[in-house]
């Protein structure tokens, strides 16, 4: 026997959905409010553009400027993904296309084990083995001083983190294209790169783009493996050998030890707000190209 | 009999692992006229117009042993220019998947895999396959637009005539109307009845109507062996086979 009616049943459970959809559509509201508030000391005092475009990092003599920070962000984030995406893509259409059916069932667990791996045991590996490689190797190799700790080894981390993640989608994606679509394209005499060049890639468009966007995001928030081994030094880099710095690594480092500074932890606030609309923005453009190819 | 055997397929067995998909096929298939392939779903159909344009080659999982010629050339055995081979045929499939392109570049993408480039040719050719499947007149102020944007009766007809645009000599057509609502269908019947003239038509269906009305030839399967074959006034004004009489009758399915 139930304690309500089946009425009085639908009542309460349709409230519950209700209330978690609430919560859910309004958390990174809340979230955007509460960094806004806690950074409005530090707007208050400077204005939006220094804060961006100014690049002296002087906490302890009142300079906030992040400028550094953004561009290392960036750099770290682009390079990451310049390795990516072509990776992931080829990848995923070599074990789509071309391979026999059970290696992708031997493939997808190995791909998911690397997808689980703590990132700070990507960012111990980073220091073990792709900072001195480049210290020792790539550097000297090319003619350039470096000491490894670098945007470029960040990046490396970086892509052998999200490659699991945007390879995954990827083949999903490359998996649900009905097989009709190719025998059409085939039948009509095309090779089988042509079919993958010109129908199968285009028929995916959207859902690539949605992947390397998912993958640049979770690229520019990771914070652990980053920090690790980008070198942290408040610089523009002016190649990808030079350190750099973060802005999530800026958050992580500092916040802890900024009591004694006034305004800090309203900077450190203000760098959360920054990773967040860069994120933001990250996913609008995504968000555009994803409907501009999705009409075929 | 007067006509010219176009495909000629000679002891043709399938295998998928252990099961034998398709048994001891000899069938003739007949130059300009409309061969229908009839029988209930599963009995093989489908597999062996796949043999014809070797999109068996697909599958790997499948064996395919026997002989199938189109004109003194064993398909089967063809290594270099199973592309021209394809060309040699274009297929409709049962549901249409236009090619994730406009409704224009649909056509001129076959054409370009044909060696056409020249824009002008491309244009005037793009005309005429749209006016063959009975298309132009919808959708001439059109062109641009996603093929994807076609209604399925239009896009079915946009894909026989990318079928077309290789410029075949066979149309292979897996019951193309099955997902149509029943003008589109009767649209695609009297398409066929016009294009005979040109192509050598092999029509898979599982309905006996479209196969009374359009048919020439009729070659009845089941479960992966044919059961009869002959004209189509043969096989349903005289049907010789006890399996035959009891389809064609409605009893079994």
């Amino acid at each position: 026997m139930y304690l309500l009616n089946r009425a009085q049943r639908h009542t309460v459970n349709s409230t519950w959905m209700i209330i978690s959809l609430l919560l859910v559509a309004f958390l990174p509201f809340l979230l955007f409010i509460g960094l806004y508030l806690k950074s409005v000391l530090l707007l208050h005092d400077y204005s939006l553009g220094d804060l961006i475009f100014s690049k002296t990092w002087k906490p302890s003599s009142g300079k906030f400027g992040f400028y550094p920070f953004i561009v290392g962000s960036i750099w770290v984030t682009v390079v990451a993904m310049l390795i990516t995406a072509p990776v992931c893509l080829l990848t995923a259409i070599y074990v789509t296309q071309y391979t026999k059916k059970y290696f992708l069932r031997i493939m997808h667990p190995a791909i998911d084990i690397l997808a689980g791996i703590p990132s700070v045991v990507y960012g111990l590996w980073g220091i073990l083995v792709i900072v001195p490689f480049i210290s020792r190797y790539l550097g000297p190799w090319l003619g350039i001083r470096t000491m490894g700790y670098s945007i470029l080894a960040a990046a490396f981390v970086l892509s052998i983190m999200i490659i699991p993640f945007v390879l995954n989608i990827l083949i999903e994606i490359f998996r649900s294209i009905p097989t009709e679509l190719k025998e059409a394209a085939l039948s009509l005499g095309a090779t089988q790169w042509q079919t993958i060049k010109h129908v199968l890639v285009k028929k995916a468009l959207p859902g690539i783009i949605a992947a390397f966007g998912f993958g640049l995001a979770r690229a520019f928030g990771e914070t652990m493996a980053v920090l690790m081994v980008v070198g942290n030094v408040v610089r523009l880099p002016k190649s990808v050998f030079d350190p750099g710095y973060t802005l999530p690594a800026l958050i992580a480092n500092n916040y802890g030890e900024m009591l004694s500074i006034p305004k800090y932890d309203s900077a450190l606030m203000f760098a959360a707000l920054l990773l967040l609309a860069v994120s933001l923005f990250f996913n609008l453009v995504m968000h555009f190209f994803i409907v501009r190819y999705n009409k075929f | 009999m007067d006509q010219t055997t176009k495909i000629e397929i000679r002891d043709l067995n399938v295998f998928a692992g252990k099961t034998q998909i398709l048994k001891n096929i000899n069938i003739d298939i007949p130059k300009n006229k409309i061969t229908v392939i009839l029988g209930p779903s599963g009995c093989g159909k489908t597999t062996l117009l796949k043999c014809l344009n070797r999109l068996t080659d697909l599958y790997p999982e499948l064996k395919v042993s026997g002989q199938i010629m189109i004109e003194d050339n064993n398909i089967l055995e063809a290594r270099e220019d199973i592309y021209k081979l394809r060309q040699q045929m274009g297929l409709l499939s049962q549901r249409p998947y236009p090619l994730p392109m406009t409704i224009y570049n649909n056509i001129a993408f076959a054409l370009k895999l044909r060696g056409i480039r020249n824009r002008r040719e491309t244009h005037k050719l793009v005309m005429h396959y749209l006016q063959q499947a009975n298309l132009w007149d919808e959708i001439r102020t059109r062109l641009r637009e996603p093929a994807s944007r076609l209604s399925i009766g239009q896009q079915q007809r946009l894909c026989l005539a990318r079928g077309l645009a290789v410029n075949p000599e066979i149309i292979l057509a897996d019951e193309p109307t099955s997902a149509l609502d029943p003008i589109s269908s009767q649209f695609i019947e009297e398409t066929f009845g016009r294009l005979k003239n040109d192509y050598t038509i092999v029509l898979v269906t599982h309905i006996l109507r479209q196969a009374k009305r359009i048919a020439d030839n009729v070659v009845f399967m089941y479960l992966g062996e044919v059961i009869e074959q002959g004209s189509v006034e043969e096989v349903f004004g005289n049907p010789k086979m006890e399996k035959t009489k009891l389809y064609l009758g409605g009893t079994f399915n």
